[in-house]
């Protein structure tokens, strides 16, 4: 049986790898090999996950250099001769460990007007929104977040600015945009048109390289642009 | 913590990097290019010195340098304009394919004498 050579990231902002040996198994996952080290070999290490199955979006780390979701990339995806360096999420703050500080994160969803707001009461019929309808499909493409960070992780403008929203928030932002049934469009676009906001961005596209769920941040942020740009022009942003 | 070369390594990544150290070096340039174009006002003598200056071999090496690090910001700006601001696909790998051959085009065409 080989052996997995495994740098484990111990520790706070400051700490050290460990070195731990892990045995290579079929079809191993690297979620697999952090719950080994836990399970085995040192109770003491801390990390997150929940669902195992990519839906949650807790298990992110940051896998040889990349931010990746644990539990659906494969050690034979990743692997560097023999070897695998785990560490936390960039760009939070580092709990312990794999475990990051979350909460800037989501603050910034919140900063980006992520939350629907209605524009009909519950006395109003249904909306209808036909599912072939062009922003409806705008809103498909970025809907599936799952909120795990890979992208903010990834992204060098948060590290640069950390004021920056990010492009998750900005991802998500742009779906409510594209919502035909939200009442806050204006001050959305005005949330997101700020120095910290979607023209921040540099188009470096490593959110968009690096999403596990095949999103484009980039293409949502891009979106946002024209359309703080189309407010801007009609004086409303 | 902040991301390492092994975050970075992606196209898009490189592109920026291609088109920022393009950027800082033409601003770099602007201001000498203004200087070497104001001699013209201390008159002819003073302009035909620095037009003979540039007749050396390693100022003409510079300036293939010069014109591909133009053409490289140019398409690369054109790049993120059509990215951007045009309805959004999946062609970013192709723009940049496009733009990494028009740099090398207007290259070795300047270096070829053809324009």
């Amino acid at each position: 049986m080989s052996v997995l050579q495994v740098d484990v990231w111990r520790g706070g902002e400051s700490g050290s790898f460990q070195r731990f040996e892990v045995p290579r198994l079929e079809s191993q996952t690297v979620l697999d090999v952090v719950t080994h080290i836990q399970r085995v070999l040192d109770p003491t290490l801390s990390y997150r996950f929940a669902c195992r199955v990519g839906m949650c979006g807790s298990c992110a780390m940051t896998v040889n250099g990349r931010a990746r979701w644990t539990c659906r990339t494969h050690v034979a995806e990743v692997v560097a001769g023999g070897a695998l360096e785990i560490a936390p999420l960039r760009n939070l703050p580092v709990i312990k460990d794999l475990v990051t500080d979350m909460r800037e994160f989501f603050d910034k969803w919140a900063a980006a007007r992520g939350q629907f707001r209605p524009s009909a009461s519950r006395k109003d019929d249904f909306a209808r929104v036909e599912p072939d309808s062009p922003r409806r499909q705008l809103v498909d493409a970025g809907i599936e977040c799952i909120g795990c960070g890979v992208c903010y992780a990834a992204c060098d403008v948060v590290s640069w600015n950390p004021e920056y929203l990010g492009p998750a928030a900005l991802n998500r932002a742009w779906t409510l945009v594209n919502d035909v049934r939200d009442g806050a469009r204006d001050e959305r676009l005005a949330a997101v048109a700020g120095d910290a906001g979607c023209h921040a961005c540099h188009t470096h596209m490593s959110c968009t390289e690096r999403c596990p769920k095949k999103i484009s941040p980039t293409a949502a942020i891009a979106g946002l642009k024209r359309a703080t740009l189309g407010a801007a022009l009609k004086g409303k942003a | 913590m902040r991301n390492d070369w092994r975050a970075r390594s992606h196209a898009g990544w490189w592109a920026f990097l291609v088109h920022r150290v393009s950027g800082i070096l033409l601003t770099l340039f602007l201001p000498l290019h203004f200087l070497a174009l104001g001699l013209a006002l201390e008159g002819e003598a003073a302009l035909d010195a620095a037009l003979r200056w540039t007749e050396q071999p390693l100022v003409k090496a510079a300036e293939v340098v010069l014109v591909v690090l133009l053409a490289a910001h140019a398409a690369g700006g054109i790049r993120l304009l059509m990215l951007e601001f045009l309805p959004w696909r999946e062609w970013h790998k192709t723009l940049l394919a496009v733009a990494g051959g028009v740099t090398l085009a207007v290259g070795v065409g300047f270096l070829l004498n053809l324009v």
